[in-house]
């Protein structure tokens, strides 16, 4: 049987005070034995530092332009004396994370048919209305990067670093135990992220010169502010009622 | 020209020196590299963990050897290490996964063209056929739990679509079990096949034992589950083509040459030029090593290597696609079942195959589960959905 509260008391193992003699005695035992080497935590840094100078090519490239309009457009901004590709990259981000997105929300839904919700939690409706948002975000991009004529099947470098940044967000949705409002915590992580990301793809979009793709990542990124809203009210919601829950209650999963 | 295994002696023994920093260099990048460097990489980390595996059995079974085994294990280690070291930190499991069974479709495919021996080659068809499934399975994970094109990963060099169906692919351990070759008799390339082939499934039922824990999603726990059977099966299978009466020494012997072999392959293939210079230098190594081991096999067996070993490698290992070859034993042969050692057209309904997998498949196949209705498109299968939402001009799709 699941449970929908998440902060009951129990058998947790991993303080000191779990073991107070144990604890004690492997304290003192630390503290007796010399470090085999002098320094502090500095040496990591040192080391990174040195592996950094030697990285080459970073995570990798952004591919050329799959289209002669494509390449063209690139020959003219490059004229103009802007770097197209970081604009590219950055389409390919967004493009990523929404797609991503879609999996997220599909993932909450069905913890929703489990857990069922809460008095200020999400509803089936929104949870499908910010789903289709972000179907909708993706295919906006898609479009987007055809214009441009780039590949929007491509993983850009700034795609594949913002999935190594978000990794944790869909394996705490999809793990079997974690709860719906456990789940909205890392909804809230990506919806933070995405409306960080829409602000600055509509600055680099208007400082290049594309006024009518940013007006409609406008229009993207005030869906997003209202996600944002609703995910972090869901995420209040849900706090305060467990707060307010008569210890040890553990209510049964909806059938 | 063909590499000379008597002539060239390549790097002494104990020449063969590291440092940590040296084994721990610039990865390739997933992005940019060509889909086979990160299938190569897979493939030597495969080769190398077996050359461990098998020296540390026979360290169990023979104190006279112990001594020698011990000394090139330890460089053998090494160059583990460094191989395995190679994969960028930006790859997930999953993605590494991805180039698992692309790595077991190509290399096997290449293998099944390339062997002479009608039973092995037939081996190797059948056992591709199921690899080839996996990558589609895993293709539908990745795109379903996370959203992601697999064929980011893939480069359009082999396939995403159905193989032998995985849910069908379990079998009774007897019928896993193959005839081996005949050490007298076989050619040196069967060997070396049997080795290389053996030792790639090795390291990926391994490594699905491993990192299938680290999936929080329940389906994707059990697809590793699932996979890593088959994978089992095909250790059971392939490890069952070398022939036990060869001795230790004859076994040993093999193994080096198929570490030179693989290595050499690489190099012929390889396009990225900090990844082609640890094949040479790993080329260079494992010469050392076989010429050690000839040594021993002189002093030990008072044989002659030349009796086991060819006298120039084999034409490399094609690190190429093998679409046109894939499918035509895909439409021919995906049905086929095997009954013991035999490859049979179809199981009798009571055939202890048939039992065994009802059994396993009782409660849901994972398999099936993952990707139900799943036909890969570039950008993934919500590319398909996006399209179908029609007009996305508003940036979004108002209600």
């Amino acid at each position: 049987m699941s449970k929908d509260t998440v902060a009951d008391v129990g058998m947790n193992r991993t303080g000191i005070k779990t073991s107070p003699i144990d604890s004690k005695d492997i304290i003192q035992e630390a503290q007796r034995a010399i470090p085999s080497s002098p320094g502090d935590g500095q040496g990591i840094l040192e080391v990174r530092k040195q592996y950094a100078r030697e990285s080459g090519d970073g995570l990798g490239h952004v591919p050329p332009p799959s289209s002669l309009k494509g390449m063209a457009k690139t020959a003219v901004d490059m004229l103009k004396g802007s770097k197209p590709t970081v604009f590219i990259d950055k389409l390919g981000e967004r493009l990523a994370f929404e797609r991503t997105g879609v999996r997220l929300y599909e993932g909450a839904l069905s913890k929703l048919d489990v857990y069922g919700s809460w008095e200020g939690g999400p509803s089936r409706e929104l949870l499908t209305k910010i789903l289709d948002d972000e179907l909708g975000h993706f295919a906006l991009l898609i479009e987007s990067m055809e214009k441009m004529g780039a590949d929007p099947t491509a993983m850009t470098p700034s795609a594949d670093l913002s999935a190594v940044i978000s990794q944790g967000v869909p394996a705490a949705i999809s793990d079997a135990r974690t709860n719906l409002r456990q789940c909205t915590e890392a909804l809230l992580v990506a919806e933070l992220t995405d409306n960080a990301s829409w602000e600055l793809l509509i600055d680099l979009a208007r400082g290049l010169g594309h006024d009518t793709l940013a007006d409609r990542f406008q229009l993207a990124l005030d869906a997003e502010a209202e996600h944002l809203l609703l995910v972090k009210g869901w995420l209040a919601a849900g706090v305060s009622t467990e707060a307010r829950a008569p210890m040890e209650s553990a209510p049964t999963p909806a059938p | 020209m063909a590499l000379d295994l008597f002539q060239e002696k390549g790097t002494p023994l104990e020449r063969q020196l590291f440092t940590w920093k040296d084994m721990v260099r610039r990865p390739y990048s997933k992005l940019d590299d060509d889909a086979f460097t990160r299938t190569r990489v897979i493939l030597m980390n495969g080769i190398e963990a077996d050359a461990l595996r098998m020296k540390h059995l026979f360290a169990r079974l023979n104190r006279e050897l112990r001594p020698h085994l011990a000394l090139v294990r330890r460089a053998e280690h090494h160059q583990q290490t460094m191989v395995n070291w190679l994969n960028p930190p930006d790859q997930t499991p999953l993605e590494t996964t991805l180039g698992f069974e692309q790595l077991a479709i190509e290399a096997t495919a290449s293998v099944a063209i390339h062997e002479p021996d009608p039973y092995l080659a037939q081996t190797y068809r059948f056992g591709m056929l199921e690899d080839f499934d996996h990558l589609y399975r895993y293709s539908a994970l990745y795109d379903r739990l996370e959203g992601k094109d697999p064929n980011n990963l893939i480069q359009s060099y082999s396939d995403i679509r159905p193989g032998r169906p995985t849910s069908v692919e379990h079998r009774h351990p007897l019928d896993d079990v193959r005839t081996s070759y005949d050490h007298k008799t076989a050619d040196p390339l069967s060997k070396l096949h049997a080795i290389t082939i053996t030792a790639s499934e090795f390291q990926t039922h391994d490594y699905y034992m491993t990192v299938g824990p680290f999936f929080a999603d329940p389906v994707a726990r059990q697809l590793y589950a699932e996979i890593a059977s088959i994978e089992e099966q095909h250790v059971t299978q392939y490890g069952s083509l070398c022939d036990p009466d060869e001795s230790m020494l004859e076994k040993w012997l093999l193994h080096e040459a198929a570490e030179v072999y693989n290595y050499y392959s690489c190099l012929a293939y390889e396009t990225n030029p900090h990844v082609k210079a640890v094949w040479q230098r790993f080329v260079d190594y494992e010469l050392g090593h076989l010429h050690y081991v000839m040594e021993l096999f002189k002093q030990m067996e008072r044989r002659d290597p030349a009796e086991v070993l060819p006298r120039t490698l084999p034409e490399p290992l094609a690190f190429k696609e093998h679409r046109e070859f894939v499918r035509k034993v895909l439409s021919q042969e995906v049905d086929m079942r095997s009954n013991g050692p035999d490859y049979v057209s179809r199981l009798p309904e009571d055939h202890r195959t048939r039992v065994y997998q009802a059994q396993l498949n009782s409660e849901g196949s994972p398999s099936e589960t993952v990707a139900a209705g799943y036909q890969w498109r570039p950008g993934t299968e919500l590319a398909a959905k996006a399209e179908r939402m029609g007009s996305v001009l508003e940036g979004r799709r108002l209600q």
